[in-house]
């Protein structure tokens, strides 16, 4: 395929200089925020391997896709996500503990215990909770970004998704209802080219998955999503010109999910390991060190530096979280409705009067 | 005869169904190359071949939209929703077109299409991987809804299914997938559906369960019967069309009866049952009908343990069932 690919980052260019609008600072922060999120993943993956939490879902090679786009955003800008953009409140500077509750489920995890790890919610970094079934944030985004016309605010609202949601009844409508009420959304179409087991040819008769925007009416562009400069300046532009009440964006940011699908996956099935080995060359993180290097603002020391102190910090949170206890039996009742409906409050009086004297054991083994 | 899990039971049901009859073809997310997110139809790719093994784009409303259309062409669909809690997207197609078909052609078109899907909780899946939607299916004129809790009952059921004239809601309690093991003979066979199984016979009180749960009101018969009752389990296996007559009789000879079921409890299958021994055999009743569900809440992640009836919580209700006076 031969097709049209933003890019900034030319991995044969002998010299580089710093792209318009970004300082030495700013290129190092958003190096960070990647090397925040491959850390994080390496740590939930290990978690996860030995029996320590139950479940996760990495972002490995995804990394540009989430910082890229998170630094050309303004904090009020209200994100969709799907179960792969953690990366993007840790960039707002979440707390690392309340991540790390959530992977466990704990007494302190924001969602209360109830939700798979990686579907986190982060009121305060307008990070909107997540739902596990594919597509559904995407109209929701576009609702978000019209109440905020609506009201005459500044702030625009982003969704992410993958190749997969572009088969869902909620891309389509959520592209239309965009287009037809010029809502102030940019639609983050996270290309990595599979869902679980099935390649973006098997999702659609077109692989240039950016092209779907025009149908609609609404501007489309394809850009390299290991490419954390040209995922940047793509949504400063669009992100701009939806503020400006030019009506929303589609940014196909193509990249390639260099992990399993999740814990529970086996890639070997269904790619090869050619295919997973010529994309660790476009690593993003890989790329922008060297590019760093060519500008010269990278050393073996800074290197070792960030590495070591964020697995410092991320595992101490991991460790912390591990040893507190999981929510109160209370608390399965809670937040069903704004105010507790009295069957449910018997329910619940009933669990607790009766059978918190019982050990329930999480094996369902008869333990009397 | 050969022993297998539940999940080898249906992969083994579909391979000899598609063998037996070229019209069959399965369809879904992942079920191609990758044999299923659970291996349902692991092998199935390679024996069959594309036309047969379809790999579908991420749209459950195309899965089954799809599979209405070939079916009314003549062909005998298997759509796979990967989880019943990915089934909503595909509500419209299912209730108000596979159910209806038939009926709203005054007969023309049957709609043979069978929806597989697994469902409920047991591989700590949170909100969206354990979910239990049968009662929104049975309450659907139209469609069959089934659910086997033997790698037997599996695949005969499920051959049942595909041979059929109607559509099957087929779901498959994913906690037992690897866990039930049972003998499965070689080859075609069929379990009819409608009828249900007894599990073991009882004189005290009568269980009335489907899916996972069966294991889980076995677990607390065997600890109530230490005590000297005698439990009748019934595994419903067919959810509709209802086996009215097996779970009555029963009823009427034990006089105390309850239902155990993953769902959340309001509205769930376990109203369904009592309403109708309540409709009919009140008089032989010595105790108030008990169901036991999962609590009025979403399915959580953490406290799954506390929300899925286990069978102390079973157990407890078998107790104030039989000693009610
Ligand atoms: C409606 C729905 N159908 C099926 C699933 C099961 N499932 C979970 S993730 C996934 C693939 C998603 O692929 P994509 O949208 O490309 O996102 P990616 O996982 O690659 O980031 C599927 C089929 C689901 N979660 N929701």
């Amino acid at each position: 395929m031969s097709e049209p690919l933003l890019q900034v980052m030319q991995d044969d260019a002998k010299k580089v200089t710093l792209p318009p609008g970004l300082s030495e600072a700013d290129l190092k922060t958003m190096y960070e925020g990647m090397v925040a999120i491959r850390v994080y993943d390496e740590r939930s993956l290990k978690l996860q391997r030995s029996g320590r939490i139950g479940f996760c879902v990495t972002s490995f090679g995804e990394e540009a896709t989430q910082v890229g786009t998170v630094a050309a955003l303004q904090d009020i800008d209200w994100i969709f996500p799907s179960y792969r953009q953690y990366g993007v409140p840790m960039y707002r500077g979440v707390q690392l503990e309340d991540m790390a509750s959530h992977l466990y489920g704990n007494k302190f995890d924001l969602a209360k215990g109830r939700q798979m790890p990686a579907h986190y919610t982060f009121k305060d970094k307008r990070f909107v909770s997540i739902s596990s079934v594919i597509g559904t944030q995407i109209i929701q985004a576009v609702g978000c970004a019209m109440a905020a016309r609506i009201k005459g605010d500044n702030c625009i609202a982003a969704t992410y998704f993958g190749d997969g949601a572009t088969s869902s009844n909620d891309f389509h409508s959520g592209l239309n209802f965009a287009a037809v009420y010029r809502a102030p959304v940019l639609f983050f179409l996270v290309n990595n080219q599979y869902a679980i087991s099935l390649p973006v040819k098997k999702q659609s008769g077109n692989e240039l998955l950016y092209k779907r925007a025009e149908g609609y009416g609404v501007p489309g562009i394809r850009v390299d999503g290991n490419d954390v400069i040209a995922v940047y300046q793509a949504t400063k532009e669009a992100a701009e010109r939806a503020r400006n009440g030019e009506g929303p964006t589609l940014l196909e940011l193509f990249t390639y999910r260099a992990g399993s699908h999740s814990s529970s996956d086996d890639p070997s099935r269904y790619r090869s390991q050619d295919e997973m080995d010529s994309w660790k060359k476009k690593d993003p993180i890989e790329r922008m060190k060297r590019y760093m290097q060519k500008l010269g603002i990278w050393s073996e020391a800074y290197e070792t530096e960030i590495w070591e102190s964020f697995r410092e910090r991320i595992n101490q949170f991991t460790t912390a979280a591990e040893e507190q206890p999981e929510p109160s039996w209370e608390s399965l009742f809670e937040d069903v409705y704004a105010q507790m409906p009295a069957s449910l409050e018997r329910q619940k009086d009933q669990l607790i009067a009766r059978e918190s004297g019982l050990e329930l054991s999480n094996e369902g083994e008869f333990p009397l | 005869m050969p022993t297998m899990t539940l999940l080898q039971a249906i992969n083994d049901s579909l391979r000899t169904e598609m063998r037996r009859d070229n019209r069959v073809i399965l369809m879904g997310e992942d079920v191609g190359v990758n044999g299923g997110v659970f291996r349902t139809t692991e092998g199935l790719y390679s024996e069959f071949g594309p036309d047969r093994v379809m790999d579908t784009p991420l749209s459950e409303t195309g899965i089954i939209g799809a599979a209405i259309g070939m079916a009314v062409y003549g062909l005998k669909p298997v759509s796979e929703i990967q989880f019943a809690d990915f089934i909503y997207p595909a509500f419209d197609q299912i209730v108000s077109e596979l159910a209806k078909f038939r009926y709203r052609s005054g007969g023309e078109f049957p709609c043979p299409v069978v929806v597989r899907t697994p469902y409920g909780g047991g591989i700590r899946g949170g909100l969206y991987h354990s979910q239990s939607p049968e009662a929104y299916f049975t309450h659907t004129p139209g469609l069959q809804v089934v659910i086997p809790s033997t790698p037997y009952d599996a695949k005969g059921l499920l051959a049942s299914a595909i041979r059929g004239e109607d559509p099957v809601i087929f779901m498959e309690p994913k906690k037992i997938y690897r866990s039930v093991k049972g003998d499965v003979p070689d080859g075609e066979y069929t379990v009819p559906i409608g009828p249900a199984r007894v599990v073991q016979s009882g004189t005290d009180l009568t269980v009335f369960c489907y899916g996972a749960m069966v294991d889980v009101c076995e677990k607390a018969a065997r600890k109530i019967q230490e005590e000297g009752y005698s439990v009748e389990i019934i595994d419903l296996r067919t959810l509709y069309p209802l086996d009215e007559e097996t779970i009555l009789n029963s009823v009427v000879k034990t006089g105390r009866a309850m239902v155990v079921y993953e769902a959340p409890k309001t509205c769930g299958y376990g109203a369904e049952v009592a309403a109708l021994i309540a409709e009919n055999v009140i008089d032989s009743l010595e105790a108030p009908v008990k169901r036991v569900g999962g609590f009025d809440t979403p399915f959580p992640y953490t406290l799954e343990y506390v929300y899925v009836p286990h069978p102390v919580r079973v157990y407890q209700a078998m107790q104030e069932v039989l000693q009610y006076q």
